[in-house]
């Protein structure tokens, strides 16, 4: 038996997958940026809010990190018009992906703050930084800096993680492979140059990432550990 | 038409976790046989198996999964063997889970201390015997914790078989939230579905690191 294979069918079609490429991208950085965001403040509210509200995140993030995220996308997507909130696939795509994230994020910014000495605390209220100041100035960085290679790692789960908003007609790449191999029949070699490409951007985003971190987030608290 | 009360869709979505169950099983235990013997090749292979088995964890790892599931299904049909989604599904998934286990459990082994594999060869052990009796035993305590944790990974990852066509929860609570106009309702009965067989195992997993972090103190 002979299998043929065509891959130039596939690329001849590039336009469709750099579109792809683009918006797998732009999801993946605004889930990676709003989703961080969510993270250091839900982190801080576990840790330094009042009881409901460490509560209520505490909730919020069990419930994202043990249910899939697919059941996520659907509920924001297909369940949350029956409420009234109409959303576009890709509005819904970015917030389902920036829930996720923010759930992850929550948990590791916290083993982060964790970390922090009380000494360093007692430094900063004498020198009289107020709580905000004390958090964003003397706990965050270097609890950044400690956990970035956690983050990274979760950034690039929820990357490949964005196929699945193809579901809900959000034009990232695994919804241009499938139009792709709607159009030529070519189902197998598409999303065999669409896994490649997922892995050359896992590959290229991680290097990208561990590259910035120390640069813009954390000043040099990674350099001296 | 018929009516679904609300017991009627419980019911249904209740019935479907079962295949969601079943294919979360069938994925672990292969993974786990699959993952075992990826490990083994990793710690006892040349340096080409070990690279080939690296190479196998970091396209399992970099790829979504909703990609493996379509190559999977599309790639067995390529042969002209006609693949049921459950079928495809549980290869698919069991690959998936032999390249997380096999890493997972590589770092347990790797936290082993060396001494204890010289320990073990002075003794005169074969490279078997040293793994068997023990290495894998004290990584195996280690290792505990984070497969649990992974089997929650597992469980959610199931939910894409729904979209090649493998009737679960998802699938199931997809179903029928066309046929009743009450998508609110019943993605809310999917997460809750979800959240019962997932947190169980999360909380199972937290204790578990926790005791032995205070055991090994």
């Amino acid at each position: 038996m002979k299998i043929e294979l065509d891959f130039l069918s596939v690329l001849a079609q590039w336009p469709l997958l750099v579109k792809g490429v683009a918006w797998t991208l732009a999801l993946t950085a605004f889930s990676a940026v709003l989703g961080g965001l969510v993270g250091v403040v839900c982190a801080w509210a576990r840790a330094h809010g009042m009881r409901p509200l460490a509560y209520a995140v505490a909730a919020y993030v069990e419930l994202i990190r043990n249910t899939p995220f697919i059941a996520q996308l659907f509920f924001i997507f297909f369940g949350l018009p029956a409420a009234g909130v109409k959303l576009t696939p890709k509005i819904a795509s970015i917030i389902a992906m920036v829930m996720n994230l923010g759930a992850y994020a929550t948990e590791i910014v916290r083993a982060g703050l964790d970390a922090t000495s009380r000494g360093q605390m007692d430094a900063a209220k004498a020198i009289g930084l107020n709580r905000l100041q004390m958090f964003r100035l003397v706990v965050l960085p270097p609890a950044l800096a400690k956990v970035w290679p956690a983050m990274v790692s979760q950034i690039i789960i929820v990357m490949p993680g964005s196929a699945v908003c193809g579901q809900i007609s959000t034009e990232e790449l695994s919804f241009a492979a499938n139009l792709i191999q709607s159009r030529n029949f070519r189902a197998f070699e598409s999303f065999i140059v669409a896994g490649a490409i997922y892995l050359l951007l896992a590959i290229a985003v991680r290097k990208l990432l561990t590259w910035v971190g120390p640069r813009f987030f954390f000043g040099n608290f990674g350099a001296q550990r | 038409m018929v009516e679904f009360s609300l017991w009627d869709i419980f019911r249904n979505i209740g019935l479907a976790a079962r295949w969601t169950i079943a294919l979360s099983l069938v994925a672990f235990i292969g993974g786990g046989i699959v993952g075992l013997l990826l490990l083994c090749l990793r710690i006892g292979g040349g340096r080409i198996t070990q690279a080939l088995v690296g190479g196998y964890v970091q396209v399992f790892q970099g790829t979504p999964l909703l990609i493996q599931l379509f190559l999977t299904f599309f790639g067995i049909s390529l042969f002209g063997v006609s693949v049921s989604p459950w079928l495809a599904a549980s290869v698919c998934l069991t690959l998936y889970s032999s390249a997380y286990l096999a890493e997972i459990w590589r770092g347990c082994v790797d936290s082993v201390p060396k001494g204890q594999w010289e320990a073990a060869k002075s003794l005169a052990l074969s490279f078997a015997q040293q793994l068997r009796f023990i290495v894998l035993q004290q990584a195996a305590k280690i290792a505990v914790a984070p497969t649990v944790g992974f089997m929650v990974q597992i469980i959610k990852g199931t939910a894409l078989a729904s979209i090649i066509g493998f009737v679960e929860i998802t699938k199931t609570g997809r179903i029928i939230a066309n046929a009743t106009f009450q998508p609110l309702l019943v993605y809310s009965f999917i997460a809750l579905f979800y959240f019962a067989l997932c947190f169980p195992l999360s909380v199972l997993s937290k204790r578990l690191g926790l005791k032995l972090s205070i055991s090994s103190r």
